[in-house]
């Protein structure tokens, strides 16, 4: 995080790193079957470039206003540095909130069905329970040894949880949202979680607490814990089978992550430590699920 | 016989005087980090419109969220009692009463005595109360009392995700960049908040007269929302703000008659 270096400088303690990533061991060539995965979401745009079914590169950054241009500009950001151009790719996948204005690509698919996937992928056919916390929504979602969905519930009335919301608080407490769950864990004792987990109720309850002599961990404790405490009332709701994993970028949130397996007494399959640079990232299960439909639906096409 | 209710909220803090069941005077405050000082500001201030004294008063009740931080405070009343007893003495005919707040929203069912049969409160979502409108007349600069006359001029409500106060405020941010309409966004916002309540409001079953207290009845906006959702056109007291305030000050009635000084 940088220093502020003037007074007029404001901090965005909400924002959270964009990036794109080449796997190094995967080459490609014109006889491969490239395809490409667009998860337009509400607060982030994810794309992904598969060769012959294998992740190959990928690009992350933040929701505009404009859902097509997201979507460009994240599909841009896949290809930079890959030689690779838009019209190199066989067959392209739109998921997420924005997927009906995925203008590139060839079908548009239920985010749902492209977690399963994705996280059937990055983990392996023994996930049979996948938690997906977006930037507006969270679903907890039951597949197959496939990464075929069984069935789902989901979440998208309310902010607590969401990475929205996660961002609103990262601001309201002025810690950089990317080390909230380390900074929410460093605690000597877990305090009861908050009553109301209401986003815009969460200013006036955080500064009471704070005011009763609460430490910014202690607060941040106590609303991570009851955000938790939501998220496994909805996985136990769909009905937890092993092996659990979190995708979206609450994955990367260990404070949300240790404490439901707490609650519910499991651990998730290990989380790839995305900053590796031939790491995957269970942010991008979205985009690489709906690359690995892209991939289904052109040899489908080939068929016939 | 002099009695004062204090109804101390998470926005303001209201004081109604009454003497021998009859209002005064009115006052409030804004609650800020000390609602008891505000508390204290607001009796002051009817005490100064009456020409009356502290000492003249035999009974103070209390009432609102912060009724604990109350004043001069010998007893304390519910919300929702506060609320069932103030409604029927306004409108006789009152059996449920919705009242409102910057917070908080409740449906109270009553008898015709001004007693409380049944309840629903809403407390854990900013989506149904006050701080919805607030914030959602931030996000589209307008200013709060601009709000309801701009819904009215709506012959729509956009389609934003008006279920919650934090995607309804990133919501209005990219409809206005794609330049829709403030007053269609508005009556969103209006829709949305009289869906919740009316719900809720069925919960209760809705049994006329229907009154709407609280500070947002005097939202035209709302009202015009809540009107078309119930089908049906509720009835809103004067000062409606007061309402707690003036249940609270008519329970001090009471509470005077039994403990005598």
């Amino acid at each position: 995080m940088k220093e502020p270096s003037t007074l007029n400088d404001i901090v965005e303690f909400w924002r959270w790193q964009e990036y794109h990533r080449i796997m190094p061991n995967i080459k490609w060539t014109n006889n491969d079957l490239i395809t490409a995965g667009v998860d337009v979401g509400s607060v982030g745009s994810k794309a992904a470039i598969m060769v012959n079914g294998q992740a190959y590169s990928w690009g992350i950054m933040r929701t505009g206003s404009n859902s097509p241009e997201s979507a460009n500009k994240a599909l841009d950001f896949a290809l930079q540095g890959t030689d690779l151009k838009v019209s190199d790719l066989k067959y392209i996948v739109g998921t997420g909130y924005g997927r009906v204005n995925v203008p590139m690509a060839n079908k548009a698919i239920t985010e749902i069905a492209c977690h399963a996937k994705g996280a059937n992928y990055i983990w392996g056919p023994s996930v049979r329970t996948v938690l997906d916390v977006g930037g507006q929504d969270i679903k907890a979602i039951r597949s197959d040894e496939t990464g075929r969905v069984v069935s789902f519930l989901m979440n998208d009335k309310c902010a607590a949880g969401t990475g929205r919301g996660m961002e609103v608080f990262a601001d309201l407490l002025q810690i950089p949202i990317e080390d909230i769950g380390q900074i929410s864990l460093k605690i000597d004792k877990e305090p009861e979680p908050v009553s109301c987990t209401c986003v815009a109720f969460a200013k006036t309850e955080a500064m009471g607490l704070l005011r009763k002599g609460w430490s910014k961990e202690k607060v941040l404790a106590a609303y991570t814990r009851a955000m938790a405490v939501r998220m496994a009332n909805l996985i136990n709701r769909v009905g937890l089978e092993k092996e659990l994993v979190v995708t979206g970028g609450q994955s990367k949130n260990i404070g949300i992550v240790s404490r439901i397996e707490v609650i519910l007494g499991v651990k998730c399959l290990p989380m790839p430590n995305w900053r590796d640079n031939n790491a995957l990232d269970p942010m991008v299960a979205g985009a690489l699920g709906a690359a690995l439909f892209a991939k289904a639906l052109y040899e489908k096409a080939q068929k016939a | 016989m002099i009695t004062v209710g204090m109804d101390l909220g998470t926005q303001k803090v209201k004081v109604v005087i009454l003497k021998d069941g009859a209002v005064l005077a009115r006052a409030q405050a804004f609650s800020g980090f000390d609602p008891t000082k505000a508390a204290e500001q607001a009796v002051e201030e009817v005490l100064k419109d009456t020409k009356l004294k502290l000492s003249d008063v035999a009974n103070f009740t209390a009432t609102g969220s912060a009724m604990d931080m109350a004043p001069y405070a010998k007893s304390t009343v519910s919300m929702m009692g506060a609320d069932a007893k103030a409604g029927v003495y306004l409108i006789p005919n009152a059996r449920t009463i919705i009242d409102v707040g910057a917070e908080e929203a409740r449906a109270v069912k009553c008898d015709e005595k001004g007693f409380m049969v049944d309840f629903v409160v809403n407390e854990r979502c900013a989506a149904g109360a006050g701080t919805f409108i607030e914030a959602m007349a931030r996000a589209l600069e307008v200013k709060l009392e601009d709000m309801g006359p701009l819904a009215l001029k709506a012959e729509r409500a956009s389609p934003i995700n008006a279920s919650c106060v934090i995607f309804g405020e990133s919501d209005v941010v990219s409809l206005i960049h794609r330049q829709e309409s403030k007053p269609e966004i508005a009556r969103a916002v209006f829709d949305a908040m009289a869906d919740r309540i009316s719900s809720m409001v069925h919960r209760l079953g809705v049994n006329p007269d229907v009154v709407l207290v609280g500070g947002v009845a005097k939202d035209v906006g709302f009202v015009a929302s809540l009107n078309r959702k119930l089908g049906l056109n509720v009835v809103i007291p004067e000062f409606p703000d007061f309402v707690g305030a003036l249940g609270a000050a008519l329970t001090a009635v009471n509470r005077a008659k039994e403990t005598p000084k």
